[in-house]
């Protein structure tokens, strides 16, 4: 039986994650607190808006409405990244070997692994960033597509072309699709040998959460009744294919979703804070939380897949432990 | 979803550069009133007052991907409200100040096309600040300026020490032109009660048009005046001094009246009308009287955005009419005239 040790929190929990298999809760008001032998926090901005999470570095990426990008590990300890004065720090993102990026307005940054800081500029604003998985590219999802800036080159951006509003953008982690979620309650993809469009549309919500399955083999969606997963093994990827819809509910809408770090299973949070498991094989189900205070917003599992920590809107947050 | 007790209210600032915006701002941030408010603006500016409730933003405009061009909404504003809402308690209301040269409607349509927007704020109402020296060139030389009368709820007439009295009515009688349901109000230096100005519930359709029992009720179409005219509606003795209008442009108000209307006519009625000139109207609002209803029905509109409700009963007193204003432009009033008329019961 799962079970949960619940933690309370007073305020809008942003990104619920295991930072070296710590559990940590980052906060809207700019407090992150963690379950470190005990309940410990650090107040790291003055109002948080966006993280990034670095496992292999330990350390959580957080941008903030102070204007600061902050860098804050296991311990509690920050280091402040760049500061952006007067500017809300809208998205965040980690690349391999150091590298982390910034968006605020139509600017984007990053911070190279030899401490050279560098920008990006759009002629629209920059909504979501995400590095290509071994970083030789940023991409900056904005209206009309995602264009993709050489980090370390001088260089045209490459241009990826769709029409409407991108809201956050996603690299499959063998690097081959990038995938954005739309202002239009849409998914959309390309592939990146060929530009060729994916279209992965009828959800009935905005889509604010998804997850990469072990390998890069699936990816699960928030924004229906269901968790939305649609299969990027074939050499098409989802074209042409039906989603997975797993552990549907007649009266909530998925709101985060997270993969398990080996298995073929997510765990799923609504509407109403329920936290469940499901498998793709066989679309087994096992609930891990009843209903709570508020929508679940983000989570987690650990290294070995044993325990999942999950926030909320409300703030009721908590670790769910799977191994007994 | 829309809780009203909840959500919060939204007023959105619009004026010309000099028009007095930043007064009114830093009116509405400095005066003890007891209430907090989050400010989005285009840029920093002039404001004065130490607030770190002001939120830079750049203006970012979003055609939504369903095929209609005016399905516009402003993508920077989702966004930002959503980071502020997201800490609750800080602040009463939020007020959004555009820049001289907007166009409203997508500041106004995030409010209704935006879910996670929707359910947590309300669009209370749109105030226009217009400078009473220089509106009549704005006019001549700009659209944005007349969309900014149009699309307004509330228009401050300021700066009305830089001019006459017969301009002042002169200039009174084009925006009623424009449009007749705002209510204006002249100012000096944005002097203004704020109770005039925020938690209007312009959009509300339980309070739309309650604050304006003449709606549409005056009798002489020559005649523009509004909610805030207060002659006898009884005894027609106008005292107004009718000067020539300024107004040479192409956004016009069509007001429309008829008896008891059919349900079955009239909403495939108002649904059609609005996806085709949808483009064209600006502004909608209405009060319909079904026919068997005990109900007042209340309609407004922004494009092809359209809400109703009944809001509630008929008095004694009242006339069981139906009335509806269109604000736009290019409209074709004797084809709307009729096709109005033809949804009598």
């Amino acid at each position: 039986m799962p079970t949960v040790a619940p933690l309370d929190l007073d305020g809008h929990c942003i990104t619920a994650t295991f930072i070296n298999d710590i559990p940590h809760f980052a906060l809207a008001d700019g407090v992150v607190h963690r379950l470190d032998h005990g309940h410990k926090w650090a107040e790291i901005h003055d109002g948080l808006l966006s993280t990034a999470i670095d496992a292999a570095a330990g350390i959580i990426v957080s941008g903030g409405e102070d204007g600061r990008i902050q860098a804050t590990d296991s311990a509690g300890k920050t280091t402040t990244v760049a500061t952006v004065e007067r500017k809300w720090i809208t998205s965040v993102a980690i690349g391999p070997r150091g590298l982390i990026g910034w968006a605020t307005g139509k600017t984007a940054g990053a911070r190279l692994g030899d401490g050279q800081i560098r920008s990006f500029q759009h002629e629209r604003s920059i909504e979501g960033l995400a590095f290509a998985p071994k970083g030789a590219r940023i991409a900056a999802a904005r209206y009309n597509g995602v264009s993709m800036f050489w980090v370390a080159a001088e260089g045209q951006p490459v241009d990826l072309e769709w029409k409407g509003a991108h809201t956050d953008v996603t690299f499959s982690p063998d690097g081959k699709y990038v995938v954005t979620a739309m202002q239009e309650n849409a998914l959309h993809g390309w592939r990146l040998t060929d530009s060729r469009h994916m279209r992965m549309t009828g959800y009935p919500a905005k889509i604010k959460s998804t997850s990469w399955s072990a390998k890069g083999k699936w990816l699960a969606s928030s924004g229906a009744p269901a968790a939305i997963v649609w299969p990027f093994h074939g050499k098409d990827g989802p074209m042409g294919k039906s989603p997975l819809e797993l552990g549907t509910r007649g009266d909530q809408s998925v709101t985060a979703v997270a993969c398990h770090p080996t298995d073929d299973v997510v765990a799923i949070g609504y509407t109403d804070g329920m936290v469940m498991a499901s498998r793709f094989s066989d679309q087994k189900e096992v609930l891990l939380r009843r209903s709570g205070e508020g929508p679940v917003t983000s989570l987690d599992w650990d290294k070995a897949g044993k325990r999942i920590c999950f926030g909320s809107e409300a703030g009721d947050c908590g670790v769910v432990d799977i191994s007994a | 979803m829309n809780d009203m007790e909840t959500q919060i209210p939204v007023t959105v600032l619009t004026g010309y550069l000099g028009s007095g915006k930043t007064t009114l701002l830093n009116r509405i941030l400095s005066e003890g009133h007891g209430k907090r408010y989050a400010v989005i603006v285009n840029e920093f500016g002039e404001i004065g007052i130490d607030n770190e409730l002001i939120v830079e933003s750049d203006e970012e405009i979003y055609e939504m991907n369903n095929g209609c061009v005016c399905c516009t909404v402003r993508g920077d504003l989702i966004r930002v409200v959503e980071g502020l809402m997201r800490r609750p308690g800080r602040f009463d209301a939020i007020i959004v100040e555009t820049t001289g040269l907007a166009d409203p409607a997508p500041v106004a349509q995030t409010f209704f096309m935006d879910d996670d927007v929707r359910a947590k704020t309300r669009l209370d109402a749109v105030v226009a600040l217009v400078d009473a020296k220089h509106l009549p060139l704005r006019l001549q030389d700009s659209r944005e300026a007349e969309d900014q009368l149009a699309f307004a709820d509330v228009v401050l007439l300021n700066k009305t020490d830089l001019v006459d009295d017969a301009e002042l009515q002169a200039l009174e009688q084009t925006i009623r032109t424009i449009n007749p349901s705002a209510r204006i109000h002249r100012t000096e230096r944005a002097g203004i009660n704020l109770d005039a100005v925020l938690d209007r519930g312009a959009f509300d359709l339980s309070r739309a048009l309650e604050n304006d029992p003449h709606f549409l009720g005056h009798e002489h179409p020559d005649h523009a005046c509004g909610p805030d005219c207060d002659h006898d509606h009884h005894d027609h003795h106008h005292h107004h001094n009718h000067a020539a209008p300024i107004h040479d442009t192409k956004v016009q108000s069509i007001s429309l009246r008829a008896g008891a209307l059919d349900p079955k006519k009239f909403f495939p009625w108002i649904q059609k009308t609005t996806q085709i000139d949808g483009p064209n109207i600006l502004r909608l609002k209405g009060i319909i009287a079904f026919d068997g209803d005990t109900d007042r029905y209340v309609v407004q509109g922004i494009h092809m955005i359209i809400e109703g409700d009944h809001q509630r009963a008929w008095r004694d007193d009242e006339a069981r009419e139906s009335r509806i204003v269109f604000i736009g432009r290019d409209l074709d009033r004797e084809k709307l005239e009729r096709t109005f008329l033809a949804c009598t019961a």
